[in-house]
């Protein structure tokens, strides 16, 4: 790759995750993955996503892993974006809550109580995107 | 209807114990009286880590930031915020930031963390190359390559006054200043991801959650000193952190950030990754070198410094993991932004590894110069279970404890000396009334004692010997006199070991000896153990008034200690008693104490 395609997909990759639009998908569902999340039960609650998703045949949602957030006594972490909503974070995601999630937010437009948690700092990167 | 606001209640324990309940249900009841049920949702959420202030409640999506919230408050927060749509200026935390506190210079904010090394955890997908790309990645390598010499890239790092995070907190622009100025044709960069402290796992996570990061830091290290080769030295049992190395490393190649000629530059640089086996003592740089070299991990003496003869003899610079995540931003967002936060001694963040007696566990990361009682109580959430703060051990067996008195201290390499602690690398280990701080010293000490390579006499004789008479006052056998032998003991290791490993590893002991003379005293001249962790020195006792016979603790007894009839008082014989607690735990009654 050369300076002028670094840069170029740089802009390109910022635009998609200001849309928020990836590869056609609007929402997004991500899944804290490190070693702590994983251990916590991370895998089955992304598991339980992708299930409750295809139950429904909903097809607008992109589910992804992301690194630990820190929140290591609420693990599994969930990040939720929808378009209209404030981006949520939720913690303590087995899978029952995960289903509740695809049920009450996704669908329902509604945010599941007693699950949510604040990012726990601001973002330093100014344009990036989410 | 769409919903249009949502309100959300924090449900933690501390606003739980503060009727934030009685605020949800208000709230609920308000919206439906009010006739706006369905503009707007209520919910109750988690901790939001700002305990002193609550209990809180947060408006979305204007962000507004209720503190101190009474139950009657509610009518007026759905009449004037979701009716008419002005915030409640009373009761917002900081009346002049108001909406426009989303600002990124704003760190003083409620959040009181900042992150600089962990900026990406949590944001992008760790095995996607073009997310870290998307948030700024390689933009610092772009600069690095095309834009400054090695000097301007030495010269941010000065401004920026970084130090390194590995725990000793040495200038890094010192460090890649000598690497840089040793001339020979092969230089070496070396990461040093072999985290070992107790209770610590910063590194790991922030391998697992950006390791782009730290190829990027390398690459920028390595045509600023002259380097074309890196090693990321990795323990092996961190799998998942390895795995997504390799993953970020194959994508860099195949975009032509890592290899032959990036990005066109005419620059060649490329990174190993190098298994270790897990011994504490190869976090020290020079015993790491040896295990790269795959000879047996042993110190060396200092100077030569790696940066003069490291790796095979050549020039090597080596830092932590940390230290590295933080130099794409400073050479991106350049030295001056990064020196404005923290302390004039300490520049930059500290990630934390927050653990032990503490309500909310977690991977923190500070501007230098918080205290830890905004660490503990703010962001932690406080002491689990209503108990009583006693210390907190930072720096892990290499550090010290910080008492109560101490709470205010600014977090920052000089403070933490000056109290008889050190930054370390980031271990952050909470303990509470129950914790015995000499049973606390001692389990230091066993494990610096076992991870000893041996290779010199007073870290191997001192910290076996020490250990001796520590053992020695946790059976209730000591004498005040050890007490001084300790303290020889200890000055002899901290002036004639080796390296860091045996010359820190007497720190927990005379530190908690200084903090905590009583419970030395204690053990020694009452033979008794305050917290009831020491078990030669407890004996369980059963009340005969409080007993009612039910026979359940001679059930469960593994060893046949306890008897008695069937609704009759029952006795524990202390000669036969191992003293584990399986009898204390299974009273109903309260009958059994420890004494």
């Amino acid at each position: 790759m050369t300076l002028e395609e670094l840069r170029n997909l740089r802009a390109k990759k910022q635009d998609d995750l200001k849309k928020r639009d990836i590869e056609g998908k609007d929402c997004q569902i991500i899944v804290g993955m490190g070693t702590c999340g994983i251990a916590a039960g991370a895998k089955l609650a992304l598991e339980a996503f992708i299930e409750a998703l295809d139950e429904k045949g909903i097809t607008n949602v992109s589910v992804t892993q992301t690194g630990c957030m820190g929140l290591c006594y609420v693990e599994p972490t969930v990040e939720v974006i929808v378009p209209g909503m404030p981006t949520t974070i939720y913690g303590k995601v087995d899978a029952t809550v995960a289903k509740k999630i695809v049920e009450d937010h996704i669908v329902g437009k509604k945010l599941v109580t007693d699950h949510i948690f604040d990012r726990p700092s601001i973002d330093i990167i100014k344009n990036g995107g989410k | 209807m769409a919903i249009k606001n949502y309100i959300l209640v924090c449900g933690g324990t501390g606003c739980e114990s503060s009727h934030s309940n009685e605020i949800y249900k208000n709230l609920i009841s308000e919206a439906k009286k009010q006739g706006v049920e369905n503009d707007v949702q209520v919910v109750k959420t988690g901790c939001f880590g700002f305990c002193e202030q609550g209990p809180i409640v947060k408006v979305l999506p204007e962000d507004s930031f209720y503190v101190k919230v009474k139950p009657e408050d509610a009518a007026e927060i759905i009449s004037e915020h979701i009716i008419k749509g002005r915030e409640v200026t009373r009761l917002l935390y900081d009346k002049n930031i108001s909406k426009e506190h989303a600002q990124v210079e704003d760190i003083q904010f409620y959040q009181k963390q900042f992150r600089i090394v962990l900026r990406n955890c949590g944001f992008i997908d760790p095995e996607n190359i073009d997310e870290y790309i998307a948030r700024d990645g390689y933009s610092a390598l772009e600069k690095a390559l095309f834009e400054m010499t090695p000097d301007d890239i030495i010269n941010e790092l000065k401004i920026a006054g970084l130090r390194g995070r590995g725990g000793a907190g040495f200038p890094t622009w010192m460090k890649w200043n000598f690497t840089k100025k040793a001339e020979n044709d092969i230089k070496y960069v070396v990461c040093n991801a072999d985290e070992g402290d107790p209770g610590a796992y910063m590194d790991r996570s922030t391998l697992e959650g950006d390791p782009h990061s730290i190829l990027e830091a390398m690459t920028i290290c390595g045509k600023t000193i002259g380097a074309c080769k890196g090693f990321i030295y990795i323990r092996a049992e961190y799998p998942l952190a390895i795995h997504r190395l390799e993953v970020a490393m194959e994508q860099s190649r195949k975009y032509g950030l890592l290899g032959k000629d990036i990005l066109g530059s005419g620059f060649d640089f490329d990174i190993e990754i190098r298994l270790g086996a897990g011994a504490f003592v190869c976090g020290e740089e020079t015993a790491l070198l040896q295990s790269i070299e795959g000879k047996r991990g042993m110190p060396q003496p200092r100077p030569p410094f790696p940066a003069v003869k490291g790796l095979w003899g050549k020039p090597t610079e080596i830092n932590n993991v940390e230290t590295w995540a933080n130099v794409p931003v400073i050479i991106h967002k350049g030295g001056a932004w990064f020196s404005k936060i923290g302390t004039e001694d300490s520049h930059g963040t500290k990630v934390f590894a927050l653990t032990g007696k503490i309500s909310n566990s977690g991977l923190v990361e500070v501007p230098m110069g918080t205290t830890l009682r905004e660490i503990v109580f703010d962001i932690g959430g406080g002491i689990a279970n209503g108990k009583k703060f006693k210390a907190v051990q930072t720096g892990g067996p290499s550090g010290g404890v910080i008492t109560k008195e101490n709470l205010d201290t600014p977090i920052d390499f000089g403070s933490l000396i000056k109290i008889g602690s050190m930054m370390g690398s980031g271990g952050m280990i909470v303990m509470d009334e129950d914790d015995c701080m000499v049973d606390v010293a001692k389990f230091y000490l066993e494990f610096t004692v076992d991870e000893s390579c041996g290779k010199c006499a007073p870290c191997r004789i001192g910290g076996k010997t020490m250990l001796g008479l520590m053992n020695k006052i946790t059976d209730g056998t000591g004498t005040m006199e050890d007490l001084e032998k300790i303290k020889k003991i200890a000055q002899a290791m901290k002036r004639g070991s080796l390296c860091a490993l045996g010359q820190t590893s007497p720190n927990p002991i005379l530190s908690t000896m200084k903090y905590f003379p009583e419970e030395y005293k204690a053990h020694i001249i009452d033979k008794k153990c305050p917290a009831g962790k020491c078990k030669k020195l407890i004996s369980y006792v059963i009340d005969p008034d409080k007993c009612v016979g039910c026979t359940a603790c001679a059930r469960k007894c593994p060893v046949g200690a306890i008897s008695g009839k069937v609704k009759e008082p029952h006795k524990i014989d202390p000669n036969t008693c191992i003293k584990c607690g399986v009898c204390y735990t299974t009273c109903k009654f309260g009958a059994i104490s420890k004494r």
